[in-house]
């Protein structure tokens, strides 16, 4: 079997997988995040954080809980990293610097993941385990939490009320990640990847020398890295490392983990805004998507001229002889099209074109199917501007799901819009003109220029993949990348709250003969074009001098 | 003018309208682009818009637009530029058609607004300073300006008198010629009481003598508000196009950043970027089409409904005209024409058609109402019978068609014949000891249960007092209804019919005329209860009116359409008011609504579209110096980078004027369901929006490389 054919069935395999998972997720999604009963261990926690469940919030109240939550996750992640040289079961890790332990805290709370040390040589058993796993799962739940009030506030009408925040939170990870992320985690220790507390081994190599490797509570990490859209490895080489991916079948239920909650969200958006179809619209832009850029990258990856490539089948560099080019090309373009930034291959060695789509699919704001709850988010603020435009055409003031797209609406979703481009064009523009910046780039040229582009992409889309080449542990990107991500984050978190207090205080609107129909394919055709051609033109000129200029040399 | 873009000029101005009242028989066969659009574009317009155009630069009213305030910006810092490098032809040809882009968006917006000033002059001669005879306490009269009014004031004017201000009559009656305002020659009467009292200043009395109550101020009556609507002057933006507005705004900051922070990647590539390239790239990535027309699409959106002879008091109407999802019409004048006709007459038993319609043409003689005239028509039509004047026979003496006696009728050679509503007809066959034949209330209840009118024929001879058959009068849906109605439906609105008949007759009628809905028996009230209904349901209801107790119902509809008949007090409520007093009207208006947020989205979504070509023309020109494989990005194979970068500018400038036309005709409209409409236009501006630019830029690309020294 030739390495294409390879590649095409695993993607077949994948995509069947996923179709299986989409509506009891789906449909399961949906009542968590609607039913009125709580569980006997939720109840303690409420209790614990003294928080009553019950109480309906207005946007701003939810948006109080998301910020005092992340905010108090950030101050305790970063004391617990500043401290690990005080703490037990640190493997003799001494504490982190101001500047990345910042970073670090930032990108976690963030589900970013962007890492700037590297795990196996900086963060012992503790921050792993009681830190960074903790966040990878609440920081999911927020961003869960957060779309389903945006959907709250599409299928609630003439009330300021979206949910309750606590409520939304805890139940997130109680009743979707820790189960599912255990089930998974079992799964990956049956395979091969390592579950223990041990520490540090001291191995000889082949080749003589000897390196170090340590254990840790990696398979579960692993989980929930892939399930909550984190991405942040236990080892440095991320999927790549055999104690974190196993095997090409690990590799594939991997991808499944990543992908599986975005999709299943559109479900559960269709199923409580009393329109399944509405979910199918958006699952099917989602798709679309995804295919095509899986379809491009493999393109590129297995079309690269050289001898060399050609005998190995594709542009093997970088990738892993364990997945090929087909595995790793989907990986690769599902982990950068749902923010969560694992990587089983390195996207600095792909093809310059490549390169180029795994930053094209996170700049187009992790919206395919994107990240836990991010995405659904991202992806129903980009419907309301193509709704907004399409929806003059058919002759009325546009509306979307029954609710009117106003100017309150509309400057909410052009501001949620603004803000990703602006960090990243900001940010890369001063790290190339700044003087000191640019020395921590590994190469020259275009491929340098890439480096930094995909790094500030990577941090304000809450990606948290790096491009590798980049020494990005200065204080100038642990700084830059932490504020890049706080404010990718959470300001647009701030519209999308807003937002969806706006459109629950609306009167629905009727649909007639003469409303646009947002669940035909014309729509979702509508809906991929405006994505693409909005965020490509915002991008197109730094593309062009990165990515596009070393494809096409 | 010329005699096409002056169509309404002429009707609004002179007392003989050459224009046939749009709508007045619905057009429903009538080419779409008849219905809306019109209003063809004359070059000539742009040349004399000119000065306008220039006076906009101004940029205090420039920043109301972000988007040309940025061309703005960018021109003057080419200008600029190009001071210090004087030499440098690129850098003067990029600023001269940045500056023409600018007065490109502000000539489409000074022609939109030409269109109205005109009119606003002729209107304006209608509001002469007039003087006004002022009524003082103790009864005498003084001579005071037309300007120096106050509410309350009573004035006087007579035969010949231009009436000074807004107010209601309140003593006499008198003809009054509304030629100023409406373009209908005719006189209308206008007198005290009732919902015939409103006068509007500007009018001319033409005979007799009436007192008026001042109800409004001067510089606000309804001619300045007229003058204020046609020059744009009023105009605010509406809701939709502030939205737009905001979405135009957060496009240009998106680019803005993607401009300023190239020159940092640029530098790092090894490049230099000037200050002319940057702002030329800007201002080709920018939305500037929609940006540029925005304004003028609104203004022009009014312009037609202007051109129909109506007035929207808010730009917000308009478009809530679009999204309107109940029409309520009126079933008298909307629906059906005006009057009842006599349809059929059936005899009752012992009698024949010919001896019943001979009695009721003979009994309809004396009824000048239009049923009465209908009878005597059908009489002739239908049987032959020519039709006798009433100085034919001799000694007959007529009794004339009243409202209290419900009958007319003649009595002639001892034979008394009568025709009138059922009731009144039965109680004069019994006063004179006749018998009503059974069959003849059988007959009445059939007519009525097929939504007709019956009329009684009895006559009193030698041989009794007795009903001879019945007239069926029948209400006639006026041609052409029912396929609008079709097209409505399609197009996602729902019709009620609103009549004041019984529920009987009124389900006959909307039947016929294939409405969806009906309601009976309608009183003010049940209206203003199905408003309500209707729009807790989150629909938006339009509909006309014309009395004062209509007035309720038409505040309360998202569109009110109020009759320029009709009282002061609907003309207040109402946020739309018809000149022509036409209630069909309102589907036009709809239509006009939609095709003005039809075409805002279309040019959005060309704008945007434009984009995609402009940067494979700019992004190849500005770094294939440095990374020479972006030339393959050079797709159009432009002659030069400069060329490459001048053409996609002046592409931008020109497509502004060559929409111009577009923006102020409106996309052509035709009704469809949502799906087709959208696929329709997504192929035409969209898919047009990408390929267009390519082609025109190639085209100016080649033109020139022919100059010679360039390129």
């Amino acid at each position: 079997m030739g390495p294409v054919l390879a590649g095409v069935l695993q993607l077949l395999a994948l995509i069947g997988a996923l179709a299986l998972a989409y509506v009891p997720l789906g449909n399961y999604l949906a009542r968590v995040y609607s039913s009125e009963k709580h569980l006997r261990v939720e109840k303690w926690i409420y209790q614990g954080i003294g928080a009553n469940p019950d109480t309906e919030m207005r946007w701003t109240a939810y948006l109080r809980g998301v910020l005092a939550f992340s905010a108090a996750g950030v101050l305790f992640l970063y004391l617990l990293q500043r401290l690990q040289g005080s703490l037990p079961g640190s493997l003799g890790f001494s504490s982190i610097e101001p500047a990345q332990a910042f970073d670090t805290a930032a990108s976690f709370v963030t589900n970013t993941n962007w890492q700037s040390y590297a795990g196996e040589q900086a963060m012992g058993h503790v921050v792993q385990t009681a830190g960074l796993a903790v966040q990878n799962f609440v920081s999911a739940a927020v961003g869960i939490a957060v779309a389903v009030a945006l959907v709250r506030g599409f299928a609630r009408s003439r009330t300021g009320e979206l949910g309750n925040f606590w409520a939304d939170l805890v139940r997130g990870t109680v009743r979707v990640l820790v189960p599912v992320a255990a089930v998974a985690a079992v799964v990956l220790v049956a395979c091969g990847a390592i579950q223990n507390f041990s520490g540090i081994h001291e191995v000889g190599q082949f080749m003589g020398g000897s390196q170090q490797w340590n254990g840790g509570a990696v398979a579960s990490q692993e989980a929930i890295k892939e399930l909550g859209t984190n991405g942040g490895g236990y080892f440095n080489a991320n999927s790549a490392h055999p104690f974190e991916n196993p095997t090409p079948f690990t590799n594939l239920f991997e991808i499944f983990l990543i992908l599986v909650i975005p999709l299943a969200l559109t479900r559960a958006f269709g199923v409580m805004v009393g329109s399944v179809k509405q979910g199918y619209a958006i699952l099917a832009t989602m798709v679309t998507i995804w295919v095509g850029f899986v379809a491009l990258l493999m393109w590129t990856e297995f079309a690269h001229h050289g001898p060399a490539l050609q005998a190995s089948g594709g542009a093997m560099e970088g990738k892993e002889t364990r997945f090929g080019v087909g595995a790793s090309a989907l990986f690769g373009v599902s982990t950068t099209l749902t923010s969560t930034g694992a990587v089983d291959s390195f996207h600095s060695s792909f093809t310059g074109l490549g390169g180029g789509i795994t930053m094209l699919g996170m700049m187009l704001g992790e919206i395919a199917p994107g990240g836990v709850g991010s995405g659904l988010y991202g992806m129903l603020i980009m419907a309301i501007i193509a709704v907004f435009i399409a929806g003059l055409m058919v002759g009325r003031t546009p509306e979307y799901l029954g609710k009117k797209i106003g100017s309150r609406e509309i400057k909410l979703a052009a501001c949620y819009i603004l803000v990703t481009p602006a960090l990243v064009l900001i940010f890369t523009a001063a790290s190339v003109a700044l003087p000191t910046p640019p020395n921590s780039m590994l190469n020259s040229g275009a491929h340098g220029f890439s480096e930094v582009l995909y790094a500030f992409t990577s941090a304000s889309n809450n990606n948290g993949s790096a491009f590798a080449g980049l020494n990005a542990n200065t204080d100038w990107y642990n700084t830059t990348t932490g504020l890049a991500m706080l404010l990718g984050r959470f300001v647009p978190m701030v519209f999308v709250l807003a937002l969806a207090g706006s459109l629950a205080g609306q009167r629905p609107v009727p649909a007639t003969a003469g409303t646009l129909r947002t669940e035909k394919p014309l729509f979702t055709g509508l809906l991929v074009g405006a994505i693409l051609i909005i965020t490509g033109l915002t991008y197109f000129p730094a593309l062009a001098l990165g990515p596009l200029a070393e494809g096409l040399a | 003018m010329t005699t096409r873009t002056g169509n309404h000029e002429d009707s609004m101005s002179t007392a003989t309208p050459t224009r046939a009242p749009h709508g007045g028989v619905p057009s429903g066969h009538t080419p779409a682009e008849d219905r809306v659009g019109a209003g063809l574009f004359d070059p000539r317009q742009l040349l004399r818009s000119l000065p306008d155009a220039f006076r906009k630069l101004d940029p205090r009213v420039m920043v109301k637009s972000p988007v040309m305030f940025v061309v703005l910006v960018g021109s003057v810092l080419t200008t600029a530029f190009s001071f210090t490098d004087p030499g440098d032809w690129f850098g003067w040809a990029i600023s001269a058609w940045l500056w023409l882009t600018v007065i490109f968006a502000n000539l489409a917006e000074a022609v939109a607004e030409g269109r109205g000033k005109a009119q606003a002059d002729t209107l304006r001669k209608a509001k002469t300073d007039t003087v006004a005879r002022r009524l003082v306490r103790d009864g005498s009269e003084e001579r005071i300006p037309g300007t120096g009014l106050t509410i309350g004031d009573l004035v006087v004017c007579e035969a010949g008198d231009v009436i000074p201000g807004d107010g209601d009559v309140v003593e006499g009656v008198a003809s009054v010629d509304e030629s100023a305002i409406t373009g209908e020659s005719a006189p209308v009467i206008r007198e005290s009481g009732g919902d015939r009292s409103a006068v509007t200043g500007g009018t001319k009395v033409l005979s007799d003598r009436i007192v008026i109550r001042i109800t409004t101020k001067p510089g606000e009556t309804f001619i300045d508000r007229m003058i204020n609507l046609v020059e744009g002057a009023a105009r605010q933006k509406t809701p939709n196009e502030i939205a737009l507005n905001i979405l135009l705004a957060s496009l240009t900051i998106v680019f803005l950043l993607a401009c300023a922070t190239l020159p940092a990647f640029a530098g790092y590539a090894g490049s230099h970027l000037t200050m002319v390239v940057l702002v030329a790239l800007l201002v080709c990535l920018i939305p500037t089409t929609i940006g540029a027309l925005l304004s003028a699409i609104g203004i022009a959106g009014m312009d037609r409904l202007v051109q129909r002879n109506v007035l929207a008091m808010s730009g917000r109407a308009v478009e809530a005209a679009g999204d309107v999802s109940t029409l309520l019409l009126d079933k008298t004048g909307t629906i059906t024409l005006g009057n009842r006709q006599a349809a059929e007459f059936v005899p009752v038993r012992g009698t024949t058609e010919a001896e019943v319609a001979d009695a009721a043409q003979l009994s309809s003689l004396a009824d000048e109402t239009p049923e009465g005239r209908s009878v005597v028509v059908l009489a002739k039509e239908a049987y032959g019978l020519r039709e006798r004047h009433q100085g034919e026979l001799v000694g007959a003496e007529w009794v004339e068609f009243t409202a209290q006696t419900r009958m007319s009728g003649v009595d002639v050679d001892k034979r008394k014949i009568r025709k009138g509503a059922a009731g009144s007809v039965v109680a004069w066959v019994r006063e004179r000891g006749g018998t009503v034949a059974e069959d003849a209330d059988r007959i009445a209840q059939r007519i009525s249960a097929a939504g007709g009118t019956p009329l009684l024929v009895a006559v009193d001879d030698a041989d009794g007092a007795r009903v001879l058959g019945v007239i069926h009068l029948k209400d006639v849906v006026k041609e052409g209804m029912r396929e609008r109605f079709d097209e409505l439906r399609r197009m996602g609105i729902k019709t009620v019919m609103i009549t004041g008949d019984n529920p009987l007759t009124a389900k006959a009628i909307a039947e016929e005329a294939g409405v969806d809905d009906f309601l009976a028996e309608a009183t003010p009230e049940d209206k203003m209860a199905l408003i309500k209904r209707e729009q807790a349901g989150g629909k938006l209801v339009a509909m006309t009116g014309d009395g004062t107790n209509d007035a309720p119902a038409l505040a309360q509809a998202d569109v009110g359409v109020a009759m320029n008949t009709g009282t002061s007090a609907a003309k207040e409520a109402g946020n739309m008011v018809d000149l022509d007093s036409n209630p069909t009207k309102l589907i036009e208006i709809v239509e006009i609504g939609k095709q003005l947020l039809i075409t805002r989205g279309a040019l959005t979504t060309f704008s945007i579209a434009n984009d995609v070509a402009k940067y494979f023309a700019i992004i190849p020109a500005l770094f294939a110096a440095v990374y020479p494989g972006l030339d393959k990005l050079n797709i159009m194979q432009l002659s030069s980078p400069d060329s490459a970068i001048l053409s996609a500018v002046v592409f931008n400038a020109l497509i502004i004027i060559a929409l111009v036309p577009l923006a102020l005709r409106g996309v052509r409209y035709r009704p469809m369901s949502a799906d087709r409409m959208l696929r329709r236009n997504l192929g035409i501006y969209g898919l047009g929006g990408l390929i267009a630019p390519f082609v025109g830029i190639k085209i100016i690309d080649i033109l020139i490389s022919l100059i010679p020294g360039i390129g």
